[in-house]
This record gives structure tokens, sequence and C-alpha cells, in this order.
């Protein structure tokens, strides 16, 4: 390598490998097209290519890939939820995770590092019992502890919480990682691209055409495209999408805030969650806290963030770790979380025959990226959703069949 | 600090506040069919723009409604129920 890198000392020329073709007057017909270009739209592009042989797909991106909640999450990654359905799907994208380095050849940093759900009521106690015996059932690697394991975790936890909330226990879930949530989308785009996929940025789409009940193009400020086959994959931008097509669904946009301390030398190894405190934390491998807290309080649809939330969430992280008292907070955002009523995601097709929906991802959807991208392939190629995905199909609410995710879902992430 | 003007108690930090959803008209259970129902328990209008919509000044226990504009976040006014003209 350092010999090859020294012929750029000697010429003017510096081409920079491009991670896909810089694409920007779409065709004006492709069998599949992607609104959207975060982790889940490009995922979906690379397991219809890979998996399907479909490579004539546009993926539409309103602005730059990754710049929706892909980039702007705290990337916790794990399978712990509280339903059989749940915990199967998430595992499933944990699995794939794993091996995603090799697959797509890049480093997205995959860090193992273990989750503690710290609990601080006898109730909270109980939910942790509960997902534990969920979790061994369909084969996950979480188990119930007490203080001194946590502790042996992460000797610099104040147990008490400054007396706060003192800490009973907490569920472990040992596969709980964190990762590198642009190298993910870059990942899913550089493959894709090289199978044949066309990802455009600065491509929005203002409108979708439907005739007799389906599909047959989009409306976008670079023209019109045909197509006969659209996911719709924009996160927090889903309700505007639906409204295109006449589908109502309960999702409801709330900002979710998130923000990163100066950086330190390694301490923290675990990734610490508390529902009671509504704070987790965990340290990235460029040795910034990274820290959130659970939703606004209210519906917003925008990115910006607030002194509010930067002044609870340093109050909680305090109490659990007093000696962090001086140190500064560097960068706050925020996102616009898609919320479901069951905190579980709406998949699959939709009463618009050619219309697929990946929405409803909320504050957890990041460590379903490569899941929700196979998955979500697989419905638009055969028309059909695999069972991995059906009780989290649209019509689950008409139907009174909503999952009980909830207790596991909210702030934990 | 975010500012909310209560309709009894004038102008308080949004902190004293808890939004309780959009206002929507139930329809008649008794009726409707079984499709509208569930369409009325469960789909919300989630897409941005001026909303009318429940909220809760706590100290005083006081309901009103206020419309917000749920892309900016700029509420144009606040009424008791049912007060709308006099607002
Ligand atoms: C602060 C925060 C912390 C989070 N933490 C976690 C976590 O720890 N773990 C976890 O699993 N999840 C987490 N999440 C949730 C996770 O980030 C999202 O669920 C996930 O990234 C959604 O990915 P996506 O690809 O579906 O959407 P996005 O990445 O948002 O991509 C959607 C894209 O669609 C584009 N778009 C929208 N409208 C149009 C249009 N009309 N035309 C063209 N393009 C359009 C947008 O520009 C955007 O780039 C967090 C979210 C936030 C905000």
């Amino acid at each position: 390598m350092p010999l090859s890198l020294l012929k750029y000392a000697l010429s003017r020329e510096h081409p920079a490998p491009r991670f896909f073709r810089d694409c920007t007057e779409p065709k004006k017909t492709y069998d599949a097209v992607i609104i959207g270009g975060g982790g889940h739209g490009l995922a979906a592009a690379y397991y219809l290519a890979k998996d399907f042989g479909i490579t004539n797909v546009a993926v539409l991106e309103k602005g730059y890939i990754g710049g929706g909640n892909t980039g702007r999450n705290t990337t916790i990654v794990r399978s712990n939820y509280l339903t059989p359905e749940g915990v199967n799907f998430y595992d499933a994208s944990v699995q794939m995770y794993e091996g995603l380095s090799q697959e797509l050849d890049i480093n997205l940093f995959y860090s193992t590092r273990g989750h503690f759900t710290l609990a601080h009521t006898e109730s909270a106690m109980r939910t942790m019992r509960w997902r534990a015996e969920v979790n061994k059932h369909v084969g996950v690697e979480s188990y119930v502890v007490g203080p001194e394991e946590i502790l042996k975790a992460c000797p610099q936890l104040d147990i008490s919480c400054s007396g706060q909330a003192p800490i009973l226990g907490a569920l472990y879930h040992a596969p709980g990682s964190v990762a590198r949530h642009d190298a993910v989308a870059w990942g899913y785009a550089k493959e894709a691209d090289r199978m044949g996929v066309e990802i455009f940025q600065n491509t929005e789409v203002t409108g979708i055409d439907v005739k007799s009940g389906k599909v047959v193009g989009v409306q976008t400020n670079k023209g019109y495209i045909s197509t006969g086959r659209v996911l719709s994959a924009v996160a927090g931008f889903t309700p505007r999408i639906t409204e295109m097509v006449g589908i109502e669904t309960p999702i409801v946009i709330h900002p979710l805030q998130a923000c990163v301390s100066e950086p330190m030398k390694p301490w923290l190894n675990t990734i610490l969650v508390s529902g009671s405190l509504h704070v987790y934390v965990s340290q990235s491998s460029r040795g910034e806290l990274v820290m959130g807290s659970s939703l606004d309080p209210y519906e917003v649809h925008s990115t910006r963030s607030s002194l509010d939330f930067v002044e609870g969430l340093s109050s909680h992280i305090v109490d659990m770790f007093p000696f962090l008292g001086n140190v500064k907070v560097v960068r706050q955002w925020a996102g616009m979380a898609d919320i479901t009523p069951d905190f579980a995601p709406i998949m699959g097709k939709t009463p618009v025959e050619g219309f697929y929906l990946d929405a409803g991802w909320g504050t957890w959807g990041f460590k379903a990226t490569p899941i929700s991208g196979k998955t979500m392939a697989e419905t638009m190629a055969r028309d059909m959703a695999p069972e991995l995905i059906k009780s989290f199909r649209l019509s689950r609410f008409e139907e009174y069949e909503l999952t009980g995710e909830k207790g596991a879902a909210s702030v934990g992430h | 600090m975010k500012l909310l003007q209560c309709p009894v108690n004038g102008t308080r930090p949004i902190s004293e506040f808890t939004y309780g959803g959009e206002y929507r008209e139930a329809p008649d259970p008794q009726t409707c069919s079984d499709k509208v129902w569930a369409d009325y328990v469960h789909n919300r209008h989630g897409a941005p723009g001026l909303k009318k919509e429940w909220w809760y000044h706590g100290p005083s226990g006081t309901w009103f409604i206020a419309e917000r504009n749920t892309l900016t976040d700029s509420v144009s006014r606040t009424y008791l129920f049912g007060q709308e003209k006099d607002a």
C-alpha cells in the first residue's frame, strides 16, 4: 500500500475512489423505485439486487444518503425485546450485523459491548425477568443480574444514583452492540451501486401516481418516473408520503434528541440504559459519550434541538456518574421519530397495489436496518411479505392485532 | 424556554403543560362500521400542518384547545373548548 500511495504524491491527480456513481438524471422508467436513501432504503435496494437479481432500481433521496435518522441515531443494536415476534425479528438483524462488515467490505466498527437495562423498581425488575424468559425461550442471550454484576462491568457507576433511584438489578443482554451508522448507509449504497442500482441524491419525490388502485409512477423534482413498484422508507417523513397515496396510518412524528460529550479515554465498556431515569449511554470508538433520552413530549416535524433536553439528560447522567459533572457536552441534535402506538414497525404491502411501506421505526429502527432491507426486498420481489414480518403488517390495526412491544422499546432504543 | 398561553392563566412555561393529542370528532359507535371505528381508534393525521389540539395546564387543571402548526411549532391561538368564536 505505501508504495502505491507514493505515486499520488508525484501526480496532480488524486482520484479518491467514489462509493457510488454520481447519478443526476433519472431514467424514464425503473422496475422499482425506493423513496429514501437512509439505511433501510439502501439495504432494500442491495437485497433486491443481490437476492432477486432486480437491479433496474432507483433510490431517490431528497437530501444526502444517511442524512435522516440513519445518521442521527445512537446506534444501539440489540434483540432483547418482549414479544417472541419482536425478539425473533431483531435477533435475525443482529446476526446479519455480525457479518456485515465482511459482506459489504467496509469497516462498520461493529462493537459488541453487552447491554444493561437498569431496573430501579420492583415492577421494572418484573419486566426484566419477563423479557429474560422470552429471550431465553427464543434462544437470545439475556438474563437478570444483580448490582454486583453491574458494578463489575461498570465500577464507575453510582449504584444508588445519588440516592435518587437505587439500582436493584438489570437485564443483561450479551449481544448488545454499537456501530458506525454512516458506514451502514455507505456500505449498502456502495454494494447496491456496484450491482447496478442507481442512487440519486437531491432528488425529492413530490407525488405518487396511482391509477385504479395501482402505483404507476412517481413525480420528482427531476421529472416523472414510471414504475410499478414503490417502496417508502422515509422514517420521519412517512405521513407526508402516505398522504400522497391516500393511506391512513397511526404514525405520529415526535422529535428524538441525542448528544455527545467531549472525547475521553475509554472507560465505559458497556451500554447502559435506564428507563426510570430516561437515559442511555455508551462510549463511541472516538471516546465521546453518546447519550440520549426519551421522545420529546409532543408532535413536531422538525429537527431542532432544545436546552431542556440537555439539562434534563445531564442531571440524570450525573446521578449515575457524579464524576462527569465537569465534562462538556459538545454536540446535540434531533431526528424525527415515526412513532406507532404499539412500538412496532409497519412493514409490508398496503391497500395500494405496488406501494410498499417500511415505516414506524421510531426510536428503534437502526438495529433493524439489515433485516428490514432483506424482508422488504422479498416483499417487493414476490409481492408477498415473508413470515418474519407478518405481525408488523399495516392491517393489524384494523384487525385489533397490535403487538405488545411497548414495555421493551421505549427509551431502550 | 418555550411559552404557551393558557386561556385561563395566561402565558406560562411549556413545562407546566401536557399535550393531549389532536382534537378529533368521534363517530357514533352504535351506528358506524367496524372499519370507521378502527380508523378512529388507531389512525392519526400524521402529516404536518395547522392542527387543533388538546392541551392541559397542570397546576390549574385546565384542559383547552390550541391551534398549532406542527411544522413550525408556532401556536396561533388557544381557547377553552366550545369558546372558539370568542377567542
Ligand atoms: C436521536 C435518535 C436516536 C436513535 N437511536 C437509535 C438506537 O440507538 N438504536 C436503534 O436501533 N434506532 C435508533 N433510532 C432510530 C433509527 O435512527 C431509525 O429508526 C432508522 O435510522 C430509520 O432508518 P431509515 O432508513 O428508515 O430512515 P432515514 O435514515 O431517516 O432515511 C429516510 C430518508 O428519506 C428521505 N426522504 C424523506 N422524504 C423524501 C422524499 N419525499 N423524497 C426523497 N427522499 C425523501 C430523507 O431525507 C431521509 O434521508 C434513533 C433515532 C434518533 C432520531
